[in-house]
């Protein structure tokens, strides 16, 4: 296990650049799935508000 | 010939139902496949004649300089329809697009870096591949700085649609000369990644990554491009049968 | 009088009553060269070998100083429009725009390039295949910068943007340049090179103006 991940001396360069991939994978789904989220949010806010009356 | 399925193809309430259909069709198989080429790729692939573990880089590295360049092209592609046909969904795909080839470009430039430096000695080398992906980064830059610095939508999308079309006509150009530039200065020549018989342990992780990352951009974009379809059409009435 | 022969001598007339539209740029691009002179080393020997670099950049940034009013202005005071609606083709007179525009800065920088080469150390000899490379060059670069100001054109304060969208584009001619400014040096053949630097020219010529006719009517929209 221990040679696994020292990875025959080249873990200083290989984890990190997993670490940035799969940090940016996650970011992308992430911002994709909130951005989203917001949209629908911000749809619901309008349609809530034109049922109020405020708006035409 | 009947055009109604281009039409239909291209009104919003339609896109945004098949796309979110669409998602878990790529969302899956992309998880399924990226953790497999993981395990194939660390585990079981042998470590490499000449690089030893170090190879292994290229299971992060040539995934994202695949999408880097890919999305650009879907990116252009859905520019030059959105601009041709006067289609919004078009606009709004390749909206969607530039903020994950960004992200991605950025990756591949990380990890080019992190495998320089056991290989070359050093974290930055004016390495053909690399100086053309750091352009690539810019144009990719500039288009969203682009979009963003113009206020009125329908200008936004067809003015950065433009500029998509001369990126990807310049593309080819700047690589080429790029490349043209580093064999005259002969700076060291490097990654050898084009061998001709790359064992079949070692192949078929990568190509198990390179399909999974393209499914997974497919997904994402598809999210986003609902979340852009949905922003654009407030206040449609489809928008309201959606929310409630 | 052919509509893009009319535009250009139209924006030279413009230019006559404005010399700093001229002498603006040629400053900038000394300044430039007497910076890299300070920040470097006064020793000519050593100035010679980076000279290619400082020539093409210099002339890289200060061709692109004036680009930002070069569609601005006339769309500002509605002459842009009154093109758009003449009915001649719009790529013609975006064509005739970026013609004055080499002849206001992309011309007088090249003319120029022998003297600041000459502080840098260049050769005389070199001097010719310098000139052709940097005439060659502009060329482009005047037509890149056209592509930036018109995609720019719905952008207040536009300035860094367009910089940010026409410098990447600029990488082939930056390139192609200072090698043949480098081989002119060396005294070796250059004429290889002013080929690439040429097609380089026909290339944008072709699809430049299209491109940026198509970003000025998206700008006036």
């Amino acid at each position: 296990m221990r040679d696994f991940f020292a990875m025959g001396g080249y873990a200083a360069f290989l984890w990190p650049a997993y670490a940035v991939t799969f940090a940016v994978v996650a970011w992308n789904i992430i911002a994709a799935r909130r951005a989203h989220q917001q949209a629908l949010a911000e749809a619901r806010r309008r349609f809530s508000a034109d049922a109020d009356g405020d708006a035409p | 010939m009947d055009w109604t399925w281009f039409h239909r193809l291209a009104s919003p309430p339609h896109i945004y139902r098949v796309a979110g259909t669409l998602t878990p069709w790529f969302a899956w198989p992309a998880g399924l496949l990226i953790v497999s080429a993981l395990y194939a790729g660390l585990f079981l692939a042998p470590p490499d004649y000449q690089q030893g573990e170090g190879f292994r880089m290229i299971y992060v590295h040539a995934p994202s300089a695949w999408l880097s360049v890919m999305i650009y092209g879907v990116m252009a592609t859905a520019a030059a329809v959105g601009l041709i046909w006067r289609m919004k969904v078009a606009h709004a795909a390749a909206a969607s697009c530039a903020a994950i080839g960004a992200s991605f470009t950025f990756v591949s430039l990380v990890t080019g870096m992190l495998w320089g430096k056991p290989m070359w000695g050093t974290y930055w080398v004016w390495d053909p591949r690399l100086t053309a992906q750091l352009v690539l980064l810019i144009l990719y830059l500039g288009y969203m700085a682009l979009r963003s610095g113009i206020d009125d939508l329908g200008r936004a999308d067809r003015a950065s649609a433009v500029l998509a079309i001369i990126g990807v006509v310049n593309l080819p150009i700047i690589r080429y000369s790029v490349e043209w530039w580093n064999s005259i200065h002969q700076a060291p020549s490097v990654m050898k990644m084009e061998r001709p018989s790359m064992p079949f342990d070692m192949l078929a992780p990568l190509l198990m990554m390179l399909l999974g990352f393209t499914l997974l951009f497919a997904a994402v974009m598809l999210v986003r491009m609902r979340a852009e379809v949905l922003r654009r059409e407030r206040g449609a009435s489809w928008v309201k049968e959606v929310v409630s | 009088m052919s509509a893009w022969a009319g535009v250009l001598w139209r924006d030279l007339r413009l230019a006559l009553r404005r010399p700093g539209q001229v002498v603006h740029p040629l400053a900038f691009f000394a300044v430039v060269a007497l910076l890299f002179t300070l920040g470097y080393t006064p020793e000519l020997g050593k100035l010679r070998q980076i000279a290619p670099g400082v020539l093409w950049v210099g002339a890289l940034l200060a061709s692109q100083l004036s680009l930002d009013g070069l569609f601005r202005e006339d769309a500002e005071d509605g002459t842009l429009e009154q093109m758009v609606l003449s009915g001649q083709p719009l790529a013609a007179l975006v064509l005739g725009k970026t013609a004055a525009h080499w002849v206001i800065t992309g011309l007088p920088l090249t003319l120029m390039a022998p003297v600041v080469g000459f502080a840098l150390g260049v050769p005389v000899a070199a001097m010719p295949g310098i000139l052709c490379a940097l005439a060659l060059g502009t060329v482009s670069l005047s037509l890149i910068g056209a592509m930036g100001a018109s995609l720019t054109l719905g952008v207040r304060r536009g300035g860094v943007l367009l910089s940010l969208l026409t410098l990447p584009l600029a990488v082939p001619v930056l390139i192609f340049g200072a090698r043949a400014t480098e081989l002119a040096i060396a005294g070796e053949g250059l004429i290889g090179v002013l080929y690439l630097l040429g097609s380089l020219a026909v290339l944008a010529l072709t699809l430049a103006p299209l491109a940026a006719a198509a970003a000025v009517r998206i700008g006036l929209e």
